[in-house]
């Protein structure tokens, strides 16, 4: 990332103590590496005053003291983060690879998926598990990571009814997005697999196996498709 | 030492002052619904304004107590009986061994906070005791329960009887006017939706609980699509899905959120939102400015930090 590249966000106060700053005139993937970098910049040296951030795909939101510190402060900040960003403040924290047990009763979607585009089950899997994906924003539910990077052909909307209880470790895609439940939830992502790795634990540190900005590959277990 | 919960009520769990710096990885903050009758409760019994309380809503709670606590129980829409005595909420009081507490539901308000000289002591996840059970982090309270308090009112026994007068309490009521500033996606909206939604009245709808409070009245438009791309939400946000139909994020709320937020509730009102009860009250809103609200939450702290905050032993027995 450049600064060239550099395209300055719009803020909007959002009640007394936050500020969200907005990327929208960005493709997703762009707007989201500079949210990631605003976001490895909160985590190094954090500004006075700010409580808590939360990243999104094409949006931070800034949580702020206001007896500490102001909307300018904030606005001020990010802008001159924005603009001395280097190409060390683009690099992924981090890789995870997310072992899977594809098709089956773990992902009992996998043939919707196939069928709607025209694939076999196994061409699926094959490019499900081909991609690099890093962790556009967490939300939903502890530990639930978005990840961008699926590859167009395998995007499938969500289901038009959720599902009351989908299992922890559930593997799906939504749109152009996949991603894991970390807990067992309802939910309307399509489910493609599942894993059996923990990715949130409240009783002991690293809490969370997923952050924001996090690079993810799925790797296929040896049973997959034949349960 | 702890107390027992005998009867449980519909919504009752441990909060204290809530999960903090955990919102990026997806994790609600959680803790009181009613931020001040539980700093008022704290304060009473010389907690820290964060400690753990006891949570109890909707409907009517009993718990025993195996030793001695200043105890107090704050907030709307509850009797207190202890031992089948009336006492007033709002005052600090000492709880002995073999104390039956009852906290009965009457109109008036959802919540109470019970809180305990040195708070309730129970299990802390992630650097707090606020229970989160749709994460699993504890759970909701059952008959049979066992929570664990510091065991004995020491230095703290000469406080009973003091308690929060009047005129400091909220001004809670079963029709408030609830200040908000304008959401963040307010051009998303019609334009004459934000007369409709002040004007409301708008309802408060049996499915709310501690993620959010789901309003039913005068249906709010969007100019195109209540969708967009996820962002982060604040409590006190008021989200507009596709039905028009207004949500306010409370303590549990998801972190991030896909549809449009019309306004943002003063954190100053919030507890009065929270006291307002299912299908009874009526809700209207009103424009704030950010710096004003700003300035009522910094002061309505600061008046509740203050040290000649209570009324000394005003309570002149049954």
């Amino acid at each position: 990332m450049t600064s060239s590249d550099l395209q300055l966000p719009n803020f909007f106060p959002v009640g007394e103590g936050a500020v969200l700053v907005l990327f929208e005139s960005l493709p997703i993937p762009d707007a989201n590496r500079q949210v990631c970098a605003l976001d490895r910049r909160l985590k190094g040296s954090p500004l006075a005053g700010t409580l808590d951030w939360i990243p999104a795909l094409a949006s931070l939101l800034v949580l702020y003291d206001p007896r500490q510190i102001t909307l300018t402060d904030v606005e001020t900040w990010v802008g001159g983060c924005l603009l001395t960003l280097t190409d060390q403040d683009d690099q992924p924290a981090q890789q995870v690879e997310i072992p899977v047990r594809y098709g089956g009763l773990d992902g009992p979607d996998l043939p919707f998926v196939a069928d709607t585009h025209g694939l076999t089950q196994a061409e699926v899997v094959e490019r499900h598990a081909a991609q690099i994906y890093h962790v556009g924003m967490m939300g939903f539910m502890p530990g639930f990571a978005y990840l961008l990077g699926l590859d167009p052909a395998l995007a499938t909307p969500r289901l038009a009814t959720p599902r009351t209880l989908v299992p922890a470790g559930s593997v799906g895609i939504a749109g152009d997005l996949t991603g894991v439940y970390p807990l067992a939830s309802p939910g309307g992502w399509r489910l493609i697999g599942r894993t059996d790795m923990g990715l949130f634990n409240p009783h002991q540190k690293p809490h969370f196996t997923l952050s924001p900005g996090v690079e993810v590959r799925f790797i296929p277990v040896e049973d997959s498709l034949r349960s | 030492m702890t107390v027992h919960i005998q009867q449980a009520a519909l919504l009752m769990t441990v909060q204290d002052g809530g999960r903090r710096g955990y919102q990026r990885f997806g994790m609600p903050e959680s803790g009181p619904m009613d931020g001040w009758a539980f700093r008022c409760a704290n304060r009473l019994v010389s907690n820290d304004s964060g400690a753990a309380c006891v949570e109890i809503g909707f409907s009517s709670a009993e718990l025993h107590l195996a030793g001695r606590s200043l105890l107090t129980v704050c907030g709307a829409g509850y009797r207190l009986l202890v031992n089948d005595h009336h006492l007033p909420l709002w005052m600090a009081f000492l709880g002995k061994p073999g104390d039956r507490i009852r906290l009965e539901k009457i109109p008036g308000g959802n919540w109470v906070y019970l809180a305990a000289s040195g708070g309730i002591l129970s299990a802390a996840w992630m650097g707090s005791r606020s229970a989160y059970p749709a994460a699993g982090l504890g759970r909701q309270l059952t008959e049979g329960d066992r929570l664990p308090l510091l065991g004995s009112a020491g230095e703290w026994e000469g406080l009973a009887g003091r308690s929060i007068p009047v005129a400091a309490r909220p001004a809670y009521s079963s029709n408030p006017l609830i200040r908000v500033m304008p959401g963040q996606h307010l051009a998303r909206f019609k334009s004459e939706s934000w007369e409709i939604f002040c004007e409301g009245p708008y309802s408060l709808s049996p499915q709310s609980d501690r993620m959010g409070y789901r309003l039913s009245g005068p249906p709010l438009a969007h100019q195109t699509s209540p969708d967009l791309v996820s962002q982060g939400m604040v409590l006190g946000a008021v989200q507009v899905p596709g039905d028009g139909q207004p949500i306010v994020m409370m303590p549990d709320h998801p972190t991030t959120g896909g549809y449009a937020c019309i306004a943002t509730v003063a954190r100053v009102d919030l507890p009065l939102l929270a006291q307002t009860e299912p299908g009874i009250g009526q809700l209207r809103f009103k424009l704030t400015e950010i710096t004003q609200a700003q300035s009522a939450w910094s002061e309505a702290t600061g008046r509740m930090d203050a040290t000649d905050y209570f009324e000394e032993d005003t309570w002149t027995g049954f």
